[in-house]
């Protein structure tokens, strides 16, 4: 089995761009992949593409077709659908291609068009990701749930809302330093305490922005990397992907997510590391809560402790172990169908060393990538692992 | 639009005679299922509801999806009945009155934006 290099990463800048066009968004992240990769637009085999609610917000399915147009290649391209982890499994399944030896040179990446629909449809939109008869017809909003399981932690393991606020203060300043992020604006604690109620115990600043953005990346096996003499450090080295019941309803925790940690241990068997060789983190904080039910599910914190990380110090850039130095979804944004593979764009520059972050973690050897799907029925984990 | 299998369920709890599906080894689901979700027993038993549930959590909804636009702000809960558990608005009870282990009996509303059926909870009467 090859071993799977990450050969170019590209994205576009994350926010607010409702007069664009998906496939002008999902061109621009592909392009700029492609720059970094320098590979010959001939060696491309295949793309994989995540995307969530292409339907509704443009009317547009069959898009894998329209992104390989954007994207300049001609091969078959896919889309994959999981909600917010689309793009993970996209990413997968092209490291899945590539070891088996099925192809050397793909493209995975991802996009969402969101702010061209209202809030409110946004938030229609978003609820489809969970379960139709069972949750969406009792009133079951994407905050709404993950209120429901925030409460429903604090129940079973303590930690409170200024304990949220701390992670959503922490992901804003780390977003400070990353151009491609949504928010370039700090935030307090108490202007976390003081937002708006969305969904209680959760407020708008526990809440990831509606956000339009594509991102990219080129996977090389290593013998190609070595025959065109590429300049790819990063090495994916573990992946995993985990299931759960698509209804809180029907899980025996409501505070916890197994998917998680049957992805994470499956990527972590997969790369032979443990818990502890962990330098850094990107996790699907789609809500401040889901931070705190990441980290304990990828086995970085016993369960109970995850939610004082941030507030402790332990996961800020300074801490530790840096959690979302990209900002996260909290503020980098949550272009949902694009995230997955955005993660891995983040966790790439971080770990190479050209990342407005990697400064937080000039000795990381070893990152972890985290993309959940509805309230973490998907899980997709990745090890990738930088030479030094 | 009909949902098989759902819309007698819902019907069912309506009249008060509220079900669940039960495997051979206990496990609880609910209709349209054709397989055990926890063990894929393929033999369900439909077996009463219990009359009351309790609240294991909630969260009041002040930004609604457009199906709810007319319900906001409404409080969701989960609540285990025996087996299951269930997932429903809660209705003639006061917010700061909604707590975790609070007793609730099931039955069937109408959603003021869609006029749909939906789940509802009610404090159980003493």
């Amino acid at each position: 089995m090859t071993d799977v290099r990450i050969a170019g990463v590209g994205l576009t800048k994350f926010g607010s761009h409702p007069e664009r066009t998906g496939r002008d968004l999902f061109a621009e992240a592909a392009l700029a992949a492609r720059e970094d990769a320098g590979v010959s637009r001939d060696d491309y085999e295949e793309i994989f593409y995540g995307n969530f609610m292409g339907e509704l917000a443009e009317k547009q399915g069959h898009q894998g077709p329209v992104m390989a147009e954007a994207a300049g290649l001609d091969c078959p391209a896919t889309r994959y659908e999981q909600a917010c982890a689309s793009a993970g499994v996209a990413f997968r399944q092209a490291v899945a291609t590539i070891r088996s030896g099925a192809a050397d040179v793909v493209l995975a990446g991802g996009m969402e068009r969101m702010n061209n629909l209202g809030t409110a449809e946004v938030t229609q939109s978003l609820a489809i990701a969970a379960d139709e008869l069972f949750e969406v017809r009792a009133g079951v909003t994407f905050p709404g749930a993950y209120a429901l399981m925030a409460r429903a932690y604090f129940d079973a393991f303590g930690g409170d809302s200024e304990d949220l606020a701390h992670i959503a203060v922490k992901n804003h300043a780390n977003a400070m330093q990353n151009d491609y992020a949504q928010f370039h604006r700090e935030i307090t604690v108490e202007d976390a305490l003081e937002s708006p109620v969305v969904a209680d115990p959760l407020t708008l600043y526990d809440a990831c922005p509606i956000t339009d953005g594509a991102s990219a990346v080129v996977l090389v096996s290593d013998d190609y990397a070595e025959r065109h003499g590429l300049d790819a450090p990063v090495t994916v080295t573990g992946s995993g992907q985990g299931g759960d019941k698509a209804a809180l309803q029907d899980r025996p925790h409501l505070a916890r997510t197994p998917a998680a940690t049957k992805a994470a241990d499956a990527a972590y068997a997969d790369a032979g590391i443990a818990p502890d060789d962990v330098d850094v983190a990107e996790v699907h904080d789609c809500f401040t809560i889901a931070e705190v039910l990441a980290l304990e599910s990828l086995g970085l914190y016993d369960h109970g402790e995850g939610v004082g990380a941030a507030a402790r110090g332990e996961t800020t850039r300074d801490g530790d172990l840096p959690v979302n130095l990209s900002g996260g979804l909290k503020a980098k944004g949550h272009p949902v169908g694009a995230t997955g593979t955005a993660q891995i764009v983040e966790m790439t520059k971080l770990l190479r060393g050209d990342h407005g972050n990697s400064d937080a973690v000039p000795d990381a050897r070893v990152g972890v990538t985290h993309n959940a799907g509805g309230t973490v029925a998907s899980a997709v984990v990745h090890v990738l692992e930088v030479d030094r | 639009m009909t949902d098989t299998g759902y819309d007698e369920w819902l019907a069912a709890i309506a009249d008060g005679e509220g079900y669940y599906l039960a495997c051979p080894d206990g496990h609880g689901s609910l209709p349209p299922r054709r397989s055990c979700p926890h063990c894929g027993a393929a033999e369900l038993t439909a077996k009463p509801l219990p009359e009351t549930g309790e609240i294991l959590t909630f969260t009041e909804v002040h930004v609604p999806a457009p199906n709810f636009a007319d319900e906001a702000p409404y409080m969701t809960a989960i609540a285990s009945f025996g087996p299951v558990k269930l997932t429903g608005v809660v209705r003639d009870l006061p917010a700061d009155e909604v707590d975790l282990g609070t007793t609730v009996s099931v039955g069937v509303g109408e959603n003021a934006t869609t006029d749909e059926q939906l789940l509802v909870f009610r404090p159980a009467s003493e």
